[in-house]
């Protein structure tokens, strides 16, 4: 019985640390969709192209480890605006879905560019980190990393947000897009700052990403729907919802994950994800009207 | 004159098996055919905004269901396959319905049905015990091969005459919706839900019937896809980047013409099979690459699609000249 304690503390705790990773992934996104009203289904890709960056700097170039990381993060939030300025911005007219279908285009690009590139073998850091041994617990020390980073990216987000003039007029667009150009807010360019910021999100997650997991042109499709569904599920541009709702998906797998096959885990995940939408429509932390 | 057009265009379908018999060209338009009537039954829905990202999943219902009711309960395809059209209509009862009922429309729609795709997905990799997983699976020979009570032929010529006929009823469905009073229903939901039903149109029941319409060919495409190729893997007939893959090929061919999905699956499919019998190995990842950026360009300047946009230009012209 004992036993049986222990292996459900771990995967109660490894689901906090994946909580954490999915939290940041959401994070970017969430904030997208809030300012911008755009679902970038390419989200995932990014973040692999940044895994790709972090992978080429740091074992094929030997750059240090950190300087390798600020590279990534500030390469894939060009990419972040490169993508607004190229695909969104002339569709920003146009059909929701059709912004969600560019996107898509968009995905297609990135993975085939990335088999074309650098080919489908599986890469990775060759970095082993420490395994860390709590109380007869195994925990990756990686997973403690990025739960951490994802913590402090979030804190810093969150204080952007709320204390910088910028901050207020991302925020105060993302609550009416029609009213804020009146009254002197240049969306075009908090749209710009609201995408590269998505970017370097996304690029953060790929430095933390990269130290658990190999990295190959179609690794974006193992994490990127669970992040849209975090997203919905925590209504589509809020951030606290986001985040809980990460933890809430991420403690399902690791559970389902301990009792079952990590596949049921997601199975569970995505039926829980199907009916939460159907009991809360407008995602799990939804003011009442 | 168009008329007859069609009719020659048809007979001379028909008629191409018995002239002309090479087996790659034949293969490569059996493909083209059941890949053809998959978009079709995506884009019954589909063009009336109904963006469903979970076809991937009503395609994988479809295939698995009538393998594994083949091999393990030996059901002929007869009637495994119309136990996979009722498990994929069942499916999308039991999404959709609560879908429309609360209102879940536009993107959220592609994310709740997006979470299905992946549920399949998931599934069919998780019993990996009874469907080989990721590994695939095949459903069993019969005898000597070719068999009509097993659904499996050796010659291509059968099997590009019954992909020809599945894909001449997609078409067929695609009228008699487009001609129907369900047309008409839909089109006013998709401008304005409220305005629709303040006119009478029952918005839930009518949603429904397009989308079990639409699940039920669908899984039929499995069924038909699984007989015809004899193995089936979850990457190839199920999950999201099948799903995706629907969706793109109609926007590229055209989302509102009937022939528009048709053209889409033309497109996508030469394009991968040029470039693969011309670089080899070398052009993986080549035709997704082309496929990626044509998506993009089409959905800034062509939205329309490829066929769609030919059309309107066509008419176009022909107004300016009866204008004069």
């Amino acid at each position: 019985m004992a036993i049986v304690d222990i292996f459900l503390l771990e995967a109660l705790l490894n689901g906090v640390l994946l909580g954490g990773v999915l939290a940041l992934l959401s994070l970017g996104l969430n904030l997208i969709f809030g300012v911008i009203d755009v679902v970038w289904i390419c989200y995932a890709e990014l973040i692999m192209l940044g895994m790709y960056g972090m992978y080429f700097l740091y074992t094929v170039y030997h750059a240090p480890i950190v300087a390798a990381a600020a590279v990534c993060i500030v390469a894939v939030a060009v990419l972040g605006v490169l993508l607004h300025v190229l695909v969104i911005a002339p569709l920003l007219g146009a059909a929701p879905i059709n912004q969600l279908l560019a996107t898509g285009g968009v995905l297609f690009f990135l993975q085939s560019a990335a088999t074309v590139l650098f080919g489908i073998e599986f890469k990775n850091l060759g970095l082993r980190l420490p395994v860390l041994k709590v109380a007869g617990m195994f925990v990756s020390y990686s997973r403690l990393l990025a739960f951490a980073a994802a913590l402090i990216g979030m804190v810093l987000v969150y204080l952007f947000l709320t204390r910088t003039y910028t901050g207020t007029a991302i925020r105060a667009i993302a609550q009416d897009r029609q009213i804020m150009p009146l009254m002197g807010v240049d969306s075009r360019r908090i749209y710009l700052i609201t995408s590269a910021l998505g970017g370097g999100l996304a690029g953060l997650a790929a430095c933390l990403l990269v130290l658990q997991y190999d990295v190959h042109p179609f690794v974006g499709l193992s994490f990127g729907p669970i992040t849209f569904l975090i997203c919905v599920l925590g209504s589509l541009g809020n951030f606290v919802g986001g985040f809980v709702a990460a933890f809430v998906f991420a403690e399902i797998i690791a559970l389902g994950g301990l009792y079952l096959d990590l596949e049921w885990g997601y199975v569970f995940a995505f039926a829980f994800f199907i009916v939460m939408m159907f009991v809360r429509p407008e995602g799990l932390m939804a003011r009442r009207s | 004159m168009t008329r007859s057009l069609r009719w020659l265009g048809a007979a001379a379908l028909v008629g191409l098996p018995f002239v002309y018999t090479a087996p790659y060209p034949m293969h490569i338009l059996i493909i083209i055919l059941i890949w053809s009537f998959a978009y079709t039954s995506w884009s019954i829905m589909g063009r009336f905004g109904l963006v469903s990202l979970g076809h991937g999943g009503f395609m994988g219902i479809g295939a698995y269901v009538t393998a594994l009711a083949w091999n393990y309960g030996h059901v002929s395809p007869w009637i495994g396959a119309p136990l996979g059209l009722l498990a994929g209509g069942l499916l999308a009862v039991v999404v959709a319905y609560p879908c429309f009922r609360f209102r879940i429309i536009g993107h959220y729609f592609a994310l709740v049905t997006l979470a299905l795709s992946g549920i399949v997905l998931q599934v069919i990799t998780a019993t990996r015990d009874y469907t080989g997983g990721s590994l695939g699976y095949t459903p069993e020979r019969y005898k000597n091969g070719s068999s009509l009570y097993a659904v499996q032929f050796t010659g291509k010529t059968t099997w590009y005459l019954i992909a020809l006929g599945v894909w001449a009823l997609g078409l067929y469905i695609w009228h008699r919706v487009d001609r129907g009073m369900l047309r008409y229903a839909l089109e006013a939901i998709s401008e304005d839900e409220d305005g629709a039903a303040a006119t009478g149109v029952h918005v839930t029941r009518e949603k429904l019937k397009v989308t079990v319409l639409s699940a039920a060919m669908t899984a039929l495409a499995g069924a038909l896809y699984c007989q015809y190729q004899m193995f089936i893997s979850p990457d190839t007939v199920s999950g999201i980047a099948v799903s995706l893959q629907m969706v793109f090929a109609v926007v590229v061919g055209g989302i509102y013409v009937p022939l528009g999905p048709t053209v889409g699956a033309v497109i996508t499919i030469m394009l991968a099979e040029v470039l693969r019998v011309s670089f080899g190995t070398r052009a993986v990842g080549w035709d997704n690459l082309v496929y990626g950026i044509l998506l993009v360009i089409f959905i800034i300047f062509l939205p329309k699609g490829i066929l769609g946009s030919l059309l309107a230009l066509r008419r176009a012209r022909r107004g300016a000249a009866a204008g004069e």
